[in-house]
């Protein structure tokens, strides 16, 4: 990876100014007077305005003729000892996750206030963002690990301090889990690093690209390795059974929380999956592909089942949130262009619609105080705005053709059709269950008489207009054209299926059965794959 | 007549040492000569002494890397990169244990010279051993160090607690030190002498038929160590001692007393009886695991917080012996990352704990904690920093300090520890949360409403602890270059 971004007339390090700009905006928040909580979010607001300023600047800058190579490279030396070092870059597989977290963190600082202890509200967010996005650019393991860490201690503070009733016991269930799940990836990390080290006789590196390459470890090793990887991706995603933590944190996190949760946090783990288990492990996630392609679709029918029969609205969508990433989930490990691709996209998706839908039911919450479907009902007639807005949402998470869900629902589906046609068809009950239970709550909630304070629900403010403005322009946007988008990501996904096929005997990319290969987007001129 | 040969004394490597005996003894004679002392005075005294010893390692340590490590007084006493770093972590535990001490003892009450006194004898000792060459040398810092920490144990005279914890102490202690000695002599008989340059040079050059008293030798070493840092199943008197010692007291055994046990560990077993590391490797892993999972799990069950950090300090030093059962370089230099991580989250915490404990030195349950961050945010706040470095969080001091024995454990092919390691970090990660959840999440007492009063020494350790912490934790290579310099080598024979 010798090319650096700097020769390519980057004029700042931008990947490190994205993580240092929330950070420092974390401690400015943190020591401005505790009288003015307004200045407080002014500031924290802005902070987060410029980080996804310039995460569409890199979006603008990002090279699609270079699509899969790592953009904007960064590297600095940190712990000399063990070799790791600050290496920070971005592909096509990382970019719209960033951005995604570039702008739904405005949003969801915009949409809520938080009603206490502003100033740690707003540091502990921007802190969140700042772990966050170094998640997703970070190509050192060490580094990688340590940012995946540290978010749990953010999130953990929003759940509890800012959640509702039985926040401390959902709080500390999230952390619990996830703190387990990953615990055991440290040392897999770390026996990466020594065993590489010992095959090639060099020093230690961390460096995700080296050891990719490299795949030094004998084939037994690296699937015991990529399990203590995966498991700490499991617990993120969170793939069933490992799921349980999921509806008890979104449902006690405060608005802003269960967005970023959903929107952002989730992403972490089937972001995990693509980047470090399928490129570092390309033989293990093969020879394993058949587990999470089983655990991907009872995470849909599973979630989707579930879902339809909670009484909470907030749970309800975190339950389907349960069915989305088992698709996601499914896509990845088709091990094929369309389902990756689909899958990335979904998570995108995901994030766009999901926040959407939680800072929907947010406001539902703030003029009722009850998220209970059965106490809900005839919004529609009070508040006509908003119910048009969510049917819209609602609409993209079902996957309706022209919105954004159904671009990636639907790569998922060919690209799991093409490697295990009978999986795609039960998959495809899926996408009937959740058509099932949002538009089954959305009649009980939005339709019917409006009786008591449901008639008089205020409808949708001008600023929480503003606020969810982007989100249905993404929603709008990537559902007609997505192009931009899927050229972006083509070249990386591509090179990552080319480096699964190199490195597994006898194993081709699943493609089309029937003849002609479906074509998405054209931005795949295959020329990358030195990464 | 011939002249007498004395041997070659190297003086300035001998600072320390002296600086320490000679301000505890000094301090002894003005207090019993001047009626009446001011009050600041023997503090003062204490945190100058520890300061100066602080300041003198800075050029010890130059001279050190530049002109190697040296032996002196017969090969008796050593000074390495290894010396200067514990002594230098035992000065800062020296200045911060009597930061505390004065605030708590003009709380509760109590005369104060003693302390301060002992706190500097107890650091000779610990200085002993960091530079000790010779067995016996190192068990006369060992009995220098324990007797005034058993003393210390015992100074608040009214709570029956405090006078428990140290007949605990002293007995259990005095056990160990009896093993340790055993274990010393038997190794004499087994190599011919004392001198651990003599005794690894034989054991490297020397293929013994019947090993019998050797590993007895170390089997019993090892129990005497393993007692004095308390690592599971010899580490049953740390919770009473812990909760029932006045809490500066506590802060010097779990930072001064615990570095000092292990730097004696190093030399003894890594450097000195290296060639038989597969013999007490093993053993010293399965000292580490059990301290690591005993600990993690028996501190989730306690209520008092102090209790519960006792246990911590269990596992901790589960995690420390993780890097010395590696016998390597990187194992070596990631426990002395370690012992220096350890001794700021130690003391800070301390300083917190004997903050809330209040008057009587009695309010350590999870209830004291109740609602802090609401009454005391910046007290709370700091005590998260400490705690969240104890469970290892990243871009904490105790991160690094994690990651350092794991590396080491992983490179010497030990993974089952490794493993048991992590598993008990998520377990203890439980502990540290409870205590957040108890300042965070939920509501104070109605008869609690009173503010803390923090003194200024103490704010001073809390606040010098979370910026190492964290500076530690944000910027790591000042540390691990410095751990990397200080492996202890022996030299002379």
């Amino acid at each position: 990876m010798a090319v650096l971004a700097t020769a390519a007339g980057v004029p700042f390090a931008v990947l490190p100014a994205l993580l240092v700009v929330p950070a420092a905006g974390a401690l400015l928040v943190a020591v401005l007077p505790r009288r003015r909580p307004e200045l407080v979010k002014l500031v924290a607001v802005a902070t987060s305005m410029v980080v996804a300023a310039m995460t569409v600047w890199l979006l603008v800058a990002f090279d699609v003729d270079r699509g899969a190579d790592m953009q904007f490279e960064f590297r600095h030396s940190w712990m000399t000892d063990l070799g790791i070092q600050w290496l920070l870059a971005v592909d096509g597989i990382s970019l719209f996750l960033i951005v995604l977290t570039g702008i739904l963190f405005p949003i969801a600082l915009l949409a809520v206030d938080p009603g206490h202890d502003e100033r740690a509200y707003f540091a502990w967010m921007l802190l969140l963002e700042a772990g966050v996005i170094g998640v997703f650019c970070a190509m050192d393991l060490m580094v990688f690990f340590l940012c995946f860490e540290v978010v749990l201690v953010p999130m953990y503070f929003l759940i509890g301090r800012w959640g509702h009733e039985n926040s401390a016991y959902a709080a500390t269930k999230f952390f619990l889990f996830t703190m387990a799940g990953s615990a055991l990836m440290l040392i897999g990390i770390l026996v990466l690093a020594f065993l590489h080290a010992d095959a090639t006789g060099g020093g230690l590196t961390f460096d995700l690209v080296e050891l990719a390459e490299a795949q030094s470890l004998g084939t037994t090793t690296a699937r015991w390795v990529f399990l203590s990887f995966a498991l700490a991706f499991a617990v993120k995603v969170p793939i069933f059974p490992l799921h349980t933590w999921l509806p008890d944190a979104h449902t006690e996190a405060p608005t802003a929380g269960s967005v970023i949760l959903a929107g952002v946090l989730l992403k972490l783990g089937t972001y995990g999956f693509l980047r470090f288990g399928l490129y570092l492990f390309p033989e293990a996630s093969h020879f394993f592909a058949p587990v999470f392609l089983t655990l991907g679709l009872v995470g849909i029918i599973y979630g989707g089942v579930v879902a339809t029969m909670q009484r909470d609205l907030k749970r309800l969508v975190a339950y389907s949130s349960v069915a989305h990433l088992g698709f996601i989930v499914l896509g990845t490990f088709a091990l094929n262009t369309e389902g990756i691709e689909g899958g990335l996209l979904q998570m995108v998706n995901h994030g766009v619609s999901t926040a959407a839908l939680f800072l929907l039911v947010g406001m539902i919450y703030e003029r009722r105080h009850t998220r209970r479907i059965d106490e809900l009902g005839g919004l529609q007639k009070s508040a006509p705005i908003l119910a048009g807005v969510f049917t819209l949402v609602m609409l993209s998470s079902i996957g309706l053709p022209g919105l954004n869900g159904f671009v990636g629902e639907f790569l998922v589906l060919v690209g799991t059709f093409n490697a295990h046609p009978w999986l795609a068809v039960v998959a495809t009950g899926g996408v009937v269950l959740a058509a099932l239970y949002l538009l089954w709550a959305y009649q009980r909630v939005f339709h019917g008489p409006a009786d008591g304070d449901n008639a008089e629900m205020p409808d949708l403010k001008i600023r929480e207009g503003l606020v969810l403005a982007p989100l249905l322009v993404l929603i709008v946007a990537m559902g007609v054209y997505p192009k931009p988008v899927l050229e972006r990501m083509e070249p990386s996904v591509d090179a990552l299926v080319a480096h699964i096929e190199t490195h597994v005997d006898g194993f081709h990319e699943p493609t089309s059965r029937f003849g002609a290969d479906i074509v998405v987007g054209d931005g795949g001129d295959d020329s990358g794959d030195d990464h | 007549m011939p002249p007498v040969v004395t041997p070659e004394v190297i003086w300035w490597a001998l600072v320390p040492l002296l600086v320490l005996s000679a301000g505890g003894f000094l301090l002894l004679t003005i207090a019993s000569l001047v009626r009446r002392l001011p009050d600041a005075l023997p503090q003062a005294w204490t945190v100058i002494t520890g300061l100066v010893v602080l300041v003198a390692t800075i050029p010890m340590w130059d001279r050190v890397q530049s002109d190697g490590p040296r032996s002196f007084l017969g090969g008796t006493v050593a000074v390495d990169g290894s010396t200067v770093l514990v002594t230098a972590i035992l000065a800062i535990a020296v200045v911060a244990t009597a930061l505390l001490a004065r605030p708590y003892l003009e709380r509760e009450d109590l005369p104060g010279v003693e302390l301060y006194v002992l706190l500097l004898l107890s650091a000779a000792g610990g200085v002993v051993m960091a530079s000790a060459d010779d067995l016996i040398v190192l068990f006369l810092g060992l009995e220098i160090l324990s007797i005034a920490a058993y003393v210390m144990a015992a100074l608040h005279l009214r709570r029956i607690e405090s006078q428990e914890a140290a007949l605990k102490y002293f007995v259990l202690g005095a056990f160990a030190s009896a093993f340790l000695l055993y274990g010393m002599a038997l190794i004499y008989g087994a190599t011919g002498s004392t001198r651990m340059a003599r005794i690894s040079g034989y054991l490297a050059s020397t293929v013994l038929v019947q090993d019998g008293m050797l590993l007895a030798g170390i089997a019993l070493l090892l129990v005497g160590l393993a007692f004095k840092v308390a690592a599971v199943p010899f580490h049953a008197w740390t919770p009473d001692v812990y909760q029932g010692a006045p809490s500066p007291v506590v802060a010097w055994m779990a930072a001064g007393v615990k570095t000092a046990g292990f730097a004696a560990m190093l030399r003894i077993l890594v450097v000195t009886l290296g060639t038989h590391a597969s013999d007490w490797g093993p053993a010293v892993a399965v000292l580490a695991a059990a301290s690591m999972v005993v600990g993690a799990w028996v501190a989730v069950l306690q209520t008092d917080v102090k209790r519960m950090l006792a246990y911590s300090s269990i596992a901790h030093a589960g995690f420390i012996l993780l890097g010395i059962q590696a016998a390597s370089g990187r194992g070596t230099a990631a426990v002395y990352v370690y012992l220096f991580v350890y001794t700021l989250l130690a003391t800070g915490s301390f300083a917190v704990i004997t903050t809330v404990g209040g008057r009587g030195d009695a309010a350590h349950g999870l209830d004291s904690y109740r609602g802090l961050a609401r009454r005391q945010p910046l007290l709370a706040g700091a005590f998260t920093v400490l705690l969240l470095g104890q469970a290892g969080i990243p871009f904490t001091g105790g991160f690094v300090a994690k990651l350092g024995v794991l590396a080491a454990a992983v490179e010497g092919r030990t993974y089952w520890v490794a493993i048991v390691a992590m598993a008990a970090a998520a377990v203890a990660a439980f502990v540290y949360l409870r205590i957040l959840v108890a300042m965070y999440l939920e509501d104070p007492e109605p008869d609690t409403a009173e503010r803390i009063e923090v003194p200024p020494g103490t704010m001073v350790v809390i606040g010098v602890a979370c910026a190492g912490v964290l500076l530690i934790g944000l910027v790591p290579g000042l540390l691990l270059d410095i751990a990397a310099d200080a492996i202890p080598v022996l030299v002379g024979g």
